[in-house]
């Protein structure tokens, strides 16, 4: 495994997904399948804002620290839940309009006495994390363009790795890498346009021909379409020390009507590894070829060294949201399998030859007709809501939806800081009628091992713990504890808001653990509640509302970190 | 986008029915005073209204605000309006923009255009004519149409 990084302290959550392998697993023990039922909360703070809360606390140097949706408000609270000190990055009002789906942001990292995080408004921040002094502050994205950001970044090797956000208004995706000490771009690599653009050179090697030939980033589009074309990044990045490479997907091509884009539409909806240092690209893999349904590739990629076919080999595992779990040998970009989660009907499976998926003519988009039943809908099988990976159980903790969709497409044309969609959208439950599940999965065997059904998509983060016990939230308000064996629920507190936040664990200035969730319903999936929609527009929100009409009967908007641990 | 033809000003006096189906096209400059006037009008006459819901299409309202549910942008078929729902204020909305991301349309749109999309978006809560709203749906929106609705909703 690459080293959860070598930090002494074991009691510390520093970044959203804890460690470079993005397992989200605490080595904490104190709070087992045993005593879990005694978990008590101990404090808990309110926010002030009430919008979708994404973002996963983070502790650090005795401190938690939790980033607000807009306007992304930085909180620095004691182990008592008393407030050190509080920054307001004052984003621009209109970042708000261009937000496609709530106004989140999935978090704060925190590296070296400094705390890193972006603003809705396209600006990427570090502050003294003693003091919340701002130290420096770069404008990343034009919000004249759509252009917004909502990922947490990543601190790798003095680098502050940062995403943007907008592909439902035309905008090009980005990745660039910060100078960590004066928040100057060292690297940008763009996920659309000619190869010097996208950082691809000779030592791009990917696995599958379908990858390869020059200038893939305009030639698989129509004229010009690339720089409208999305693949933003606004998901997780992972990074492997020993390959000195990072790991992150790129999110769907624009517009979503497929007929305006014929080809590829590369590098959009797949996975780059690139090198840290440089940026150039190493391999890509693309989980959706000219996407029809926007599946963006953006999911976390968790990085584990397992036995398969009889050898141990460095793997990335990735819950996908075109509806597969995908295993990649990390080093060359190889599928080694790819093996449905839910209930699929774009596709009838991953060709490991070629490396490409196969689409199901049948659901496939056509001009002016609906087409029913597309199965995982647009939101995937599973959005950015981040699983846990836990080495005791060998097993992937994956929240996820059920959800299938009609659609019909038309021609959109781009106007600028507009959406570019082309799209309308009906959300309905799939198979079995809950819309959620939170499930098991083990990856050597390629096999779902326990699942829970749960009335809503689980738009929550996983955690895993030493303790053999794992979490989640329910967008309906229910904070639960499960065994990490069996997926019995162990034990459940009800919050002031439905929970869409990353659970985190680290250890208190007293010693003991403790698990801390933010609470605050919102997000693509709960834009019904934080935006005030009108239900009876099945299409609103880019049609996740006809499947959500429901939840404003369940909870309120809210916006509450919530602190548990053993009496 | 289809350019549409200039043609005179009909008066302003008509009789209801004829207004239903009467064409206005642009305004004149000289004649923009009356845009209030003319906006009125447009309330109750079906294709000023049927126009104003195909530019809600056209100029990507609809990507915002949904087919008047919301999204990005607030719904706008209810009867909460942070701006107010007064003709001059969502004919401001549209032209000027709003602080919390409603980008201006100025210079996109003319000033026709403007009206029909003002009349359009009030009949979406049930501020028009019944029997000049329009009836029919293309999108996919399964409620009521627009003159089903009322102003109580
Ligand atoms: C990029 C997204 C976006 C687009 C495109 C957009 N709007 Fe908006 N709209 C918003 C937002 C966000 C607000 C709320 C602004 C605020 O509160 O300051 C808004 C507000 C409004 C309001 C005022 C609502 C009230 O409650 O007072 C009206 C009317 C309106 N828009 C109509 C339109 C029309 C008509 C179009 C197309 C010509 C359009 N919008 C295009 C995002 C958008």
């Amino acid at each position: 495994m690459p080293a959860a990084r070598a930090d002494e302290a074991d009691g510390e959550w520093r970044m959203p997904a804890r460690d470079y392998a993005s397992t989200r697993f605490s080595p904490l023990a104190e709070i087992t399948a045993a005593n879990v039922r005694q978990l008590k909360e101990a404090w808990s703070f309110t926010t002030g804002v009430q919008a979708g809360h994404e973002a996963a606390p983070i502790f650090a140097g005795g401190l938690l620290y939790v980033v607000t949706p807009y306007p992304n408000h930085v909180f620095a609270l004691d182990t008592a839940g008393k407030q050190r000190w509080k920054y307001d990055p004052k984003p621009q009002p209109s970042s708000q309009g261009v937000a496609c789906c709530d106004v989140v942001n999935r978090g704060a990292v925190y590296d070296g006495g400094r705390l890193y995080f972006n603003t809705l408004d396209g600006n990427s921040i570090a502050l003294d994390a003693r003091t919340g002094k701002e130290l420096w502050r770069t404008k990343l994205g034009k919000i004249e363009l759509g252009e917004t950001i909502t990922m947490a970044p990543l601190v790798v090797k003095g680098k502050v790795l940062v995403g943007n956000s907008g592909a439902e208004l035309g905008v090009r995706g980005w990745l660039v890498a910060l100078d960590a000490k004066t928040g100057k771009p060292l690297w940008r690599a763009y996920s659309t346009g000619p190869d010097k653009e996208v950082l691809i050179g000779a030592g791009f090697k990917p696995f599958y021909g379908a990858e390869r030939g020059q200038d893939l980033g305009v030639k698989s589009w129509p004229p010009e379409a690339w720089k409208i074309g999305g693949g933003t990044v606004w998901g997780w990045i992972s990074y492997d020390p020993q390959l000195n490479l990072i790991y992150y997907g790129t999110g769907n091509p624009g517009p979503w009507n497929p007929e305006q884009r014929p080809g590829d539409n590369k590098w959009t909806a797949g996975l780059f590894a690139r090198d840290v240092d440089t940026g150039q690209a190493r391999w890509f893999y693309q989980f959706s070829p000219h996407d029809l349904h926007d599946y963006d590739a953006i999911n976390e990629n968790v990085l584990v060294d397992l036995p398969i076919g009889g050898a141990t080999r460095k793997l990335l595992v990735r819950p996908e949201r075109n509806g597969y779990v995908y295993v990649i040998d990390r080093a060359s970009g190889e599928v080694i399998s790819a093996t449905p989660f839910v209930h699929i009907t774009t596709s009838t499976g991953v060709d490991l030859k070629s490396g490409r998926l196969q689409y199901n003519p049948k659901t496939q988009p056509k001009p002016g007709r609906v087409v029913r039943d597309i199965c995982p809908a647009s939101p995937g099988a599973k959005d950015w809501q981040p699983a846990a990976w836990s080495p005791r159980t060998g097993l992937l903790y994956i929240p996820h939806q059920n959800l299938c969709q009609d659609a019909g497409t038309y021609e959109t044309s781009y106007i600028a800081g507009t959406p570019y969609v082309g799209a309308e959208v009906r959300m309905k439950p799939g198979p079995g009628g809950h819309r959620g599940e939170f499930s098991a999965w083990d990856p050597v065997a390629a096999q779902k091992r326990w699942s829970v059904k749960e009335n809503f998509p689980v738009w929550s983060g996983a955690l895993a713990t030493a303790g053999g016990v794992v979490f989640y939230g329910t967008m309906d308000g229910v904070f639960k504890a499960l065994d990490a064996n069996s997926g019995e629920v162990l034990w459940s507190f009800r919050t002031s808001s439905g929970i869409i936040g990353q659970p985190v664990s680290y250890r208190g200035a007293d010693g003991k653990q403790y698990i801390a969730v933010l609470s605050g319903v919102g997000g693509w999936a709960g834009t019904i509640v934080s935006g005030e929609i009108d239900a009876r527009d099945g299409s609103a929100a880019l049609g996740f509302v006809n499947a959500m009409r429901d939840l404003p009967k369940y909870t309120v908007k809210g916006g509450m970190l919530h602190v548990f641990a053993l009496p | 986008m289809r350019k549409i033809t200039l043609a005179p000003l009909f008066g302003l006096v008509m009789l209801a029915g004829c207004e239903r189906e009467q064409r206005q096209f642009e305004i004149p400059p000289a004649q923009a005073q009356f845009a209030k006037p003319l906006h009125a009008a447009n309330e109750r006459n079906a294709y000023a209204l049927s126009q104003g819901k195909t530019l809600f299409k056209w100029f990507n309202c609809a990507g915002c605000h949904s087919n008047g549910g919301g999204g990005m942008g607030p719904a706008l078929m209810d009867d909460h309006w942070r701006y107010g729902n007064n003709a001059e204020d969502i004919y401001a909305s549209i032209m000027e923009g709003r602080p919390n991301g409603m980008p201006s349309f100025r210079g996109k749109l003319n000033e026709d255009q403007a009206w029909q999309l003002v009349a359009y978006v009030r009949s979406m809560s049930g501020w028009a004519r019944q029997d000049a709203a329009p009836g029919r749906d293309d999108s996919m929106y399964p409620g009521k149409p627009e003159n089903m609705r009322d102003q109580r909703n």
